[in-house]
């Protein structure tokens, strides 16, 4: 467990939130209700006050449901989103009100990859292109030899033979584009990589070719990964602690064996349940009634309150903490805090 | 006698420079109100199937051999009018993303009652009724409010439930589900699969469920198909294929599962690619990716035999089964 770490973490987010607004112009948010005309601005509240910290070395996982603010926690973290409110920090430097400018030097540290390889790859630029490009920018004093050096050394690490190299995206099948892309974020000797979603819209034979390549990265390079994924058995695997969202909110942050173990957040539990397994014995899935509310209009009270069976009048009222559990978990339920789930 | 019957069934497209066989003579089964899993990745042939068994295919693709058999009549060469009959009444197909499938600018009633107009002689109360019935059926809450609907208005779980709804309307005998679970999330995959499991159970509907994830085959299958290639590689018993997969693709494909390496292990993955179907290399189509090929491997093709309880496309399953029964031993 860790109470209170030694070392500041290297990326730490604190209570941020994210809101895109719906109605940005002034005619638009002047609405006709009732007979009367009012002044209203809507807003989709798609990350709210979440706060993550993730260490050196490990590979936090991020899960949730399509619509659960996961894309936007990457997105944010990486710099491609502005927080509404909140902070984030990176070696225990803010970053989050950085300029453009001011925010280069951590590109170099910081990569991201994303979900579709066909869209992350400009396909007018061969792959030598698009590696190099990356690597002369963040490294203006090298030399043209230098750089091809780098390349082809990043591309044999992804197994990407580098007689490829004055291909062009499209002569490649879905993993090897992925690993290209994966490739690309390793050229500049990034030591934080965010990856959204990199090996949903693969095979699965070819899925474990490129978790591998993920896995083999860490270990050699000494990678912290910001893990975006749906799949919680890659999950199971690949992270090191996990972090559950749900509507923009979080629900639980544990250690992956813990919260396969002993999931506490009964949304979690149905979430764990859901998985479609191998085995013939698997126990029923818990059913959630009703749909997710639209972030449009948070619920008041704990954002699961519609769909949990244990939730209460407390609930629909008051929006739940975080709490610590004693094996290093946190849960932020009224449910688990009151003890009310064992019943 | 078998509700579907496919002898040998070949799919070819013709393109302009060459024609390219997306499948290669597959033959099942299928009983009255079974449920059988056609698994593979991409490119493999699982949604041509579906589509070939609908007559669905659009040029340039055409049914080039093998004929199929729905309910004791062969329905391989029906013209339109007649294949029209059988879709819908007969045999209904649910695709993948419900948004896509639905019509945009009609209300989920119109589409509904369009598609009983189209085979039912009724009244528009009576086709009304059946539609809030159908409804019911697949827990949509507050049916009659739902017909004036229109589909941006729905969830994606509530669409894929009218999609079914929609594909019961006419009490089909079979329904293809090609990968309906795909777009969604694992709670709401959850859901649809156990309603689609309950409507089977309860209206003894047939259900060839096309999908890549090996899980809900096990999960909702009696019988399963591997397909690699344009061909069908392994078939047997789901129970079987999963716990005791005989073809080195499907122990690849299971083992590749990150759920069977310990976490932070490597995982097994299957080197290579599958083969473009343009370029199928002779004899064994996955012998470039295997471990165990040998020189037949790679200038014959393995016939389908039968193999224990399943039936294995495979040069080397004895072989294999010896090495894997020492492993065990040693």
């Amino acid at each position: 467990m860790k109470d209170a770490p030694a070392t500041t973490p290297l990326l730490e987010i604190r209570n941020l939130s994210k809101q895109f607004d719906l109605d940005k112009s002034f005619l638009e948010t002047i609405k006709f209700k009732g007979g009367k005309i009012t002044r209203e601005k809507r807003s989709v509240h798609a990350v709210n006050n979440v706060s993550i910290a993730s260490q050196r070395g490990e590979a936090l996982c991020v899960v949730g449901e399509s619509g659960c603010g996961k894309s936007t926690v990457a997105r944010l973290v990486a710099g491609l989103l502005t927080p509404t409110t909140g902070e984030i920090h990176y070696e225990g430097e803010r970053i989050d009100n950085r300029s453009r400018h001011e925010m280069m030097p951590l590109r170099k540290k910081m990569q991201m990859i994303f979900q579709n390889p066909y869209a992350s790859l400009n396909p007018r630029m061969t792959i030598k292109q698009a590696l190099e490009e990356p690597v002369k920018f963040h490294n203006p004093s090298m030399s043209g030899s230098e750089v091809t050096d780098r390349v082809f050394e990043v591309m044999k690490s992804v197994g990407v033979d580098p007689s490829w190299a004055a291909r062009y995206p499209h002569e490649f099948s879905g993993g090897q584009r992925q690993r290209i892309a994966i490739a690309r974020a390793l050229t500049v000797d990034p030591e934080y990589v965010i990856a959204d979603e990199p090996i949903s819209a693969l095979d699965v034979s070819i899925q474990a070719q490129v978790l591998n390549l993920m896995l083999e990265a860490k270990e050699e390079r000494g990678l912290t990964y910001l893990f975006i994924t749906h799949d919680l058995s890659v999950v199971q695997h690949f992270g090191t602690r996990v972090v559950v969202l749900y509507l923009g909110t979080v629900c639980e942050v544990a250690e992956t064996a813990t919260l396969f173990e002993n999931p506490k957040h009964p949304y979690t539990k149905a979430l764990l349940s859901a998985v479609p397994q191998l085995s013939d014995d698997k126990p029923d899935h818990i059913r959630l009634k009703g749909e997710i509310p639209t972030p449009i209009n948070m619920p008041k009270g704990c954002p699961f309150a519609s769909r949990c069976s244990y939730s209460d009048a407390r609930c629909g009222q008051e929006q739940p903490q975080p709490v610590h559990q004693p094996d290093g978990s946190i849960v932020a339920c009224h449910a688990v805090e009151e003890g009310r789930l064992d019943q | 006698m078998s509700l579907l019957s496919v002898r040998d069934l070949s799919v070819q497209f013709a393109m302009r420079d060459q024609t390219v066989t997306a499948l290669r003579n597959i033959s099942f089964e299928l009983g009255k109100g079974e449920r059988l899993g056609i698994v593979g990745e991409s490119g493999a042939g699982k949604s041509i199937t579906g589509f070939a068994l609908m007559n669905l295919l659009s040029r340039p693709g055409f049914i080039s051999g093998g004929s199929i058999t729905f309910d004791g009549r062969d329905i391989t060469g029906l013209g339109d009018a007649e294949m029209r009959d059988i879709r819908g009444n007969h045999m209904a197909m649910i695709f993948q993303d419900p948004m896509v499938t639905l019509n945009p600018v009609l209300t989920i009633g119109q589409q509904m009652l369009e598609t009983l107009y189209a085979h039912r002689r009724l009244s528009k109360e009576e086709a009304t009724q059946i539609a809030i019935l159908k409804l019911r059926e697949v827990y949509i809450p507050s049916p009659e409010d739902r017909l004036d609907q229109y589909p941006h208005e729905l969830s994606g779980g509530m669409r894929q439930r009218i999609i079914i709804a929609m594909a019961l309307l006419l009490d089909p005998k079979l329904i293809i589900a090609d990968e309906p679970t795909t777009a969604l999330d694992v709670t709401i995959q959850a859901d649809i699969m156990e309603l689609l499991l309950e409507l089977c159970h309860s209206n003894k509907v047939g259900l060839i469920l096309i999908t890549h994830d090996l899980g809900v085959v096990s999960q909702m299958t009696e019988r399963t198909l591997v397909m690699y290639a344009g061909r069908i590689i392994e078939a047997g018993r789901t129970r079987e294929i999963i716990n005791d997969p005989q073809h080195p693709y499907t122990q690849g494909l299971i083992n590749a599962l990150p759920q069977q390496t310990p976490p932070g292990q490597r995982l097994k993955q299957i080197p290579g690619n599958m083969p473009s179907l343009t370029a199928i290399p002779p004899g064994c189509p996955f012998a470039p990716r295997c471990n165990f090929a040998t020189d037949l491997c790679r200038t014959v093709l393995p016939e389908v035999v039968q193999y224990g309880p399943v039936e294995v496309a495979c040069h080397e399953v004895n072989r294999l089964h010896n090495d894997t029964v020492e492993e065990a031993t040693a």
